[in-house]
């Protein structure tokens, strides 16, 4: 092992991790959007919106992500003509969309299942007494379905957004300089590809590192219903009535 | 103690009236037309074993239950139902959230939000349906929590609390809503023995302020001592109404007799 090689390395791919933070966190806000909806969809008790929302999971989860990506950039370019009417074509034509776009319709298929899964574990007594105070709509959500659905969902959703920062590497196929497209660079002008990639697998743990503790502090914070009560305040015991 | 609390009077506004109500589970008809009416400061006891449908017919008057027939008018307002798509529902939303805001609920299983603090359960709806201002229902809410004794608990989870502590939480809750009318379903049943009596103080202050409470309850010395009128319900009909004094004493109705002989 050549450990200057190695350093020098690691500075290299270094440049890639923006890029590849981009494309995880683009990706995952979108794909949040399009889950939630996905999600609703399939719990609106609409027969119509349901189906759609199921084929749409069946077909992003049941496919592979480099199939779709490739689809995207390469598939896409064949109705050129008609992307061009629609002035669609200045966003297919740079890989960088596409790759976003097929993370998040990737990512858009799984988080729906996990956000249906905090959806209907939300406790029914609870948005009854919601029901009860006058809440409905919009409201409801909001103040009462919404946040107990997350606080339920994010260990899960937490596993799903280290899985897209780990699916970005796909994107070097589509020519994206992230940190594995990097990588194979190096690794075409310097043929040692032991090296290159335990540096680049060091990097994606590092940043994995990383977002496991974010989403536990967020969880942490999220959560003080789970944890044993803070000490007793001074007592204020007020007379019972 | 005694029914001193109010009386029948006749010159108080109604504050409930429900009429000929009708509601099916699927081919199991669990009312079969109930009527009752509650004036202002009257405390209503409704006993029955379970399945008699007491639960159903105090659901029906905040629309958690959308009865198939009949009406219930709340301060006079006729809630406004309609045929759906799947059954009954209420015409309009907004109206039956308006209402609803003026009829608090008490559950049996507290329904506290688990992720708000005590305070905060109990801020939430003035806050967010009724839009008063938060700095006012907070200094509210701590007098409620202390009059319910558990103001140095404001800040804790329902979790951390026990059993009495969250449905006396929840009373300051649903009386943070200023409510014309509260309706307590089984408020103490789900209570270890040693705290149902807690929570039996706090109802009884509540009455003796002149709320008008209706109370589905299992607690035979609150129908007696606290309530004015007792209703019993046997198989979705009313089967014996009147004052505690005189239902108790002597009542008209054989299965109201073995009720109350078997929960001596």
């Amino acid at each position: 092992m050549d450990f200057s090689f190695m350093r020098d390395t690691f500075f290299s791919l270094l440049s890639g991790v923006p890029l590849t933070l981009n494309l995880a966190l683009t990706a995952v806000a979108f794909g949040a959007v399009l889950a939630m909806l996905l999600a609703l969809m399939r719990m609106s008790g609409i027969r119509v919106l349901d189906a759609i929302a199921q084929a749409y999971v069946f077909v992003f989860r049941g496919t592979p992500l480099l199939v779709q990506i490739f689809l995207i950039y390469y598939g896409l370019g064949q109705f050129r003509p008609t992307l061009q009417e629609l002035g669609l074509w200045t966003f297919f034509r740079e890989p960088y969309w596409c790759a976003v776009l097929a993370l998040t319709l990737n990512t858009g298929a799984y988080a729906s299942e996990i956000f249906r899964g905090g959806l209907q574990s939300v406790p029914h007594q609870q948005v009854e007494a919601a029901r009860a105070c006058g809440m409905s709509g919009f409201l409801l959500f909001r103040r009462i379905v919404f946040p107990i659905a997350v606080r339920q969902a994010l260990p899960a959703y937490g596993s799903e957004i280290i899985l897209m920062v780990k699916a970005t590497s796909l994107a070097s196929v589509i020519t994206m300089m992230e940190v594995t497209g990097i990588a194979a660079k190096l690794i075409s002008q310097t043929f040692r590809a032991v090296e290159v990639f335990v540096v680049a697998g060091l990097i994606y743990l590092i940043l994995n590192f990383a977002i496991t503790r974010i989403i536990m502090a967020l969880e942490w914070w999220l959560s003080p219903h789970l944890r044993r009560p803070p000490a007793v305040e001074p007592r204020l015991e007020a007379a019972h009535v | 103690m005694s029914n001193g609390v109010s009386s029948l009077s006749p010159q108080n506004a109604p504050a409930v009236s429900i009429s000929n109500l009708r509601k099916s589970f699927g081919a199991l008809e669990v009312l079969k037309g109930i009527s009752l009416e509650a004036r202002e400061g009257d405390v209503i006891s409704i006993l029955g074993a379970s399945g008699s449908g007491k639960s159903t017919m105090l659901r029906c008057i905040n629309m958690l239950e959308v009865p198939d027939s009949g009406d219930v008018r709340i301060g006079g307002e006729t809630i406004k139902l309609k045929k759906g798509r799947r059954g009954v529902e209420p015409a309009d939303q907004s109206q039956v959230d308006r209402i609803r805001s003026r009829v608090a609920m008490v559950f049996q299983s507290f329904n506290l939000w688990s992720h708000m603090t005590i305070l905060e359960n109990v801020i939430e709806a003035p806050v967010h349906v009724q839009k008063r201002s938060k700095a006012e229902c907070i200094a509210e809410a701590e007098e409620l929590l202390t009059k319910v004794g558990i103001v140095d608990k404001r800040n804790q989870y329902p979790s951390h609390l026990s059993g009495g502590q969250q449905q006396r939480a929840a009373i300051a809750r649903a009386l943070a809503m200023h409510p014309q009318v509260m309706l307590f379903d089984e408020p103490t049943s789900a209570l270890d023995p040693e705290l149902v009596g807690e929570v039996l103080r706090v109802m009884r202050s509540l009455a003796e302020e002149g709320r008008t409470m209706l109370v589905v309850t299992h607690e035979m010395g609150f129908a007696r001592d606290v309530s004015n009128r007792v209703v019993f319900l046997h198989k979705g009909v009313v089967e014996e109404e009147g004052p505690p004094a005189e239902v108790f004493s002597a009542p008209k109705s054989e299965r109201f007799k073995q009720f109350i002989s078997s929960h001596r």
